[in-house]
């Protein structure tokens, strides 16, 4: 692609009730990205074309959409990954409704989280009200914590796309979360009653569109969810451990590794 | 269009912009219990913050423990070539640590030490290892742990809202007056005390590593508002942004590629920083490659290499590479990370774990492998070290009750900002603005709103949707960013300048005329047509301190005097909107700085 073509864009443009997909031709270069796209269209032939971004660099999450069919950030997609003698669609993350364009209302992501018990850390570890943590220890929340919350794994998510369970399940992006507080060498606070009732993460059955989608390559099933699902059972349904906790009641505290 | 409908809310402070400024002031505020509002011009958690890569400064000394604050500030005053507020280098200095430590406490995870403490990293101008970090994803982690502790403090939260003016009750301000993006609708907030924390001005650059919501927004409210800004000469061109492919250039490649080691070289493969050495880092500065390298790998006998002078210098020294004709094929220079495969082994894993975004970032949009190849970098506007002139210690204005902290605030950094300073600045003098926020409002309860003022605001912001067949917002835009990138930017000289300055005016005329199709509702066509006028407003600041400083200094370089001035070596310059309404531009002494800080400049010579 060293050489500069036409191309078209096929663009949803829509309000929070209707909309369509319209056609707009640009040139494209060698480099580009969907972003640059949207963006030459807006300057050229559609001005009032919405659509949100910031970094342009995969950091902020912002410019989250469909492109040809699969939930991508607009900003890291090269077209010269994209068959190019097609129209290549581009349309907003279809499991939150529509504002307008390709701008989708994602504040539910932001409620469900306030709804999540805040960090709690165990007392400072020394004298002058610091810690100390190893790295090995804290490895696999730096992982969750590269979260850029830019919903795709919502998005790609049956229980919220097919199911519409949002108002009692928290998604994938909140068991990331959620993994991180729990996983957190300093949180003592108690989590997985939350993770299992308000969060509900037993309507998940680990298919793993989520990590398929991430764009920061979170592996979001295998390190937070099974491990949150795992803890979650022997919390809740080890007999042994039932039994036990009727004798004695353990803080999290000891528990942690 | 009859009068437009305004929503009010009321709050006894009001934090206008939510990176890590804007979040720290808000969180301050919110503990003392009193009622606070923020206004994010994206959504929570994406502000430019998040970009941040190589880490934020403080002077715990967890790596080499002869770092204390007073080093810290010694080498943030020669970095800002001592034109800095030094009560504001001293704070930070001396309160960094604190700060960091607390996001520590709120959940933030840096890199760890063998010995379990928080790790620090080299960077360019700290004189030890300084910069607490999480790999070169450092601002997500800070951004990300204020937003999570902030949701719970009963702070309120306007995500996609603009600003579009502040309000007045005689000589202080009563509230500010902006809209939604996601409906169009008008919003007041009455508010005795306002933080301005809206970050800086790349935008009105064409190369840039910032994002459109770096329009200058605060610099113009106050500036409209009657407050003095400062220094706005003083543009960082970070000297490592991406050049190819070209719809990716000016986005960053953190500092932190030359504190793990990173080297830069000529088309002929010299490494040409060791060519050019100020004589005010002499001493501090490694002999060869090979002492270089000991520096990186921790000797603590060795000197910094080259490559980590202060940003101006490494940018000054890459463009003249570049205008010599020793380029790379597209404009740049080659930053060659993969050599350290020479000194050690598992290099490539290294690398990916200390530059992950880095390695993704260049695998993905230029299809580098940056442990195997070397990156091709260039000056990308980065950072405004100009802004609003604050008091030190409250970060007050000139304007009552109106404060500015982190980027959209001046002073900390002088000439020239040393990369690090900027995360540990958000929160440091974000605590700081809203500690003193809350007090002011305090005993400043109740301003009243004049609202004929608000409806002739509102008026004006709607008017580019009435009209038609005027000059589209995206244009004036591209023409004034063209227009600041040839005449204002790394290289200066007189008559280029005065040309911006007269392009700057015409562009104003047709600003005012822009016209914009569509309706008020997310309409980014008339968000930038709103935007534009404080775009304008900052690069004619911008313009006017730069042809008024006829030396060069720290990020201000002119072709036409190329040398340093003892006669600009002592004053800031001021520029603030006259009784006539054009620009006044006029030159301020800094005061002397008092004993027991000039003790320490000397001390460490």
């Amino acid at each position: 692609m060293g050489e500069q073509r036409q191309a078209t864009f096929s663009v949803w443009r829509g309000d929070h009730q209707t909309g369509k997909f319209v056609d707009y031709k640009t040139t494209v270069s060698e480099g580009m990205v969907v972003l640059d796209a949207i963006h030459q269209i807006q300057a050229e032939s559609a001005s009032d074309l919405a659509c949100r971004w910031n970094c342009k660099a995969g950091k902020c999450g912002s410019c989250s959409a469909e492109i040809n069919g699969k939930p991508r950030l607009m900003c890291m997609t090269r077209l010269d990954i994209l068959d190019m003698t097609q129209p290549v669609t581009v349309e907003p993350m279809r499991s939150f409704p529509s504002i307008r364009d390709l701008v989708t209302d994602v504040s539910w992501n932001f409620r469900v989280k306030k709804r999540i018990k805040p960090f709690k850390p165990r007392k400072p570890d020394a004298e002058d009200g610091t810690w100390r943590m190893y790295q090995a220890d804290v490895e696999r929340v730096q992982e969750f914590r590269k979260c850029i919350e830019c919903f795709l794994c919502q998005d790609v998510c049956h229980v919220l796309r097919e199911h519409h369970k949002h108002d009692e399940f928290a998604g994938p992006r909140h068991f990331v979360y959620q993994a991180a507080l729990e996983m957190h060498p300093l949180d003592v606070e108690e989590r997985l009653g939350q993770v299992k009732g308000e969060n509900a993460i037993g309507y998940c059955n680990i298919t793993k569109c989520c990590t398929k989608v991430c764009p920061e390559h979170i592996a979001i099933t295998d390190n937070a969810i099974i491990p949150l699902k795992e803890r979650v059972n022997d919390e809740f349904y080890d007999p042994i451990t039932k039994l036990f906790r009727i004798f004695r009641a353990r803080p999290k505290a000891e528990r942690k590794d | 269009m009859g009068t437009p409908q305004c929503i009010t809310h009321e709050h006894q402070v009001l934090i206008i912009g939510a990176g890590g400024a804007g979040l720290r002031a808000a969180i301050e505020a919110a503990s003392t219990g009193i009622n606070v509002g923020v206004v994010c011009k994206s959504l929570l958690g994406k502000a430019h913050t998040v970009m941040a890569e190589g880490g934020m400064a403080a002077s715990m000394g967890n790596v080499d423990d002869r770092d204390n604050w007073r080093v810290h500030f010694a080498d943030t005053m020669r970095g800002g070539q001592y034109l800095n507020n030094w009560r504001m280098a001293e704070i930070h200095a001396r309160q960094a640590g604190d700060r960091v430590r607390e996001l520590e406490a709120w959940g933030a995870i840096f890199d760890r030490t063998r010995d379990g403490k928080i790790l620090q990293r080299n960077f360019g101008g700290h004189k030890y290892p300084r910069l607490a970090h999480v790999g070169d994803r450092t601002g997500l982690e800070m951004i990300r742990t204020l937003q999570d502790h902030g949701i719970h403090q009963g702070i309120e939260f306007y995500m996609e809202f603009t600003v579009l003016e502040i309000l007045m009750d005689g000589d202080r301000v009563a509230g500010a007056v902006g809209y939604d993006r996601e409906k169009g609708r008008f919003h007041i907030w009455k508010a005795p005390a306002i933080v301005l924390a809206t970050g800086g001005i790349g935008r009105a650059f064409k190369i840039t590593s910032n994002s459109w919501e770096y329009t200058g927004d605060g610099h113009a409210l106050a500036y409209r508002a009657g407050a003095e800004l400062k220094d706005m000469e003083f543009v960082q061109f970070h000297p490592t942004g991406m050049v190819w492919p070209p719809s990716v250039r000016g986005i960053l490649v953190t500092e932190g590629v030359r504190g793990e080691g990173g080297v830069l070289r000529n088309s002929q493969g010299r490494r040409f920083m060791f060519d050019d050495i100020p004589d005010l880092y002499k001493n501090q500065t490694a002999s060869d490659p090979e002492e270089g390298w000991r520096y990186v790998i921790g000797d603590k006998d060795a000197q910094r290499p080259p490559e980590l002078l202060t940003r101006d210098h490494v940018a000054r020294c890459i463009v003249r590479e570049i205008r010599e004709g020793r380029g790379s094929p597209h404009g740049g220079v080659y930053l060659d990370i993969a050599w350290i495969k020479e000194k050690m082994r598992n290099s490539e894993a290294h690398i990916r774990k200390k530059l992950p975004s880095m390695y993704h970032q260049f695998k993905q949009l230029a299809g580098v492998d940056i442990t195997k190849d070397a990156m091709e970098v260039g000056p990308t506007t980065h950072y405004a070290m100009g802004g609003v002139n604050v008091d030190g210690q409250t970060q007050m204005s000139t304007v009552k009750g109106l404060f500015a902290c982190g980027e959209v605030a001046a002073g900390l950094h002088g000439a020239n900002r040393l990369g690090g300073n900027s995360l540990s600045d958000l929160v440091v003098f974000g605590k700081l603005a809203g500690e003193h926020a809350v007090e002011w409002a305090k005993s400043h309860p109740n301003p009243t709103i004049d609202s004929s003022q608000v409806q002739s605001i509102c008026r004006a912001a709607l008017e580019p949707l009435e009209r038609s067949g005027g000059e589209s917002p995206y244009e004036v835009q591209a023409r004034l960013q063209d227009m600041m990138q040839d005449k204002v930017g790394i290289v200066r000289k007189e008559s280029e300048m005065a040309e911006a300055i007269e392009g700057i005016a015409s562009l104003r005329r047709k600003a005012a005329s822009a016209s914009v199709p569509g309706n008020i509702e997310y309409n980014p066509g008339w968000h930038t047509a709103v935007d534009l006028h404080n775009l304008l407003v900052v690069s004619e600041a911008v313009a006017r301190c730069a042809l008024d400083r006829k030396e060069s200094r720290g990020a201000h370089f002119r072709d036409d005097y190329p040398a340093k001035d003892e006669a600009h070596a002592s004053h800031n310059t001021i520029v603030y909107r006259g009784a006539d309404g054009a620009m006044v531009v006029e030159r301020r002494e800094i005061p002397a700085m008092p004993k027991e800080l000039s003790d320490i400049i000397k001390e460490m010579g």
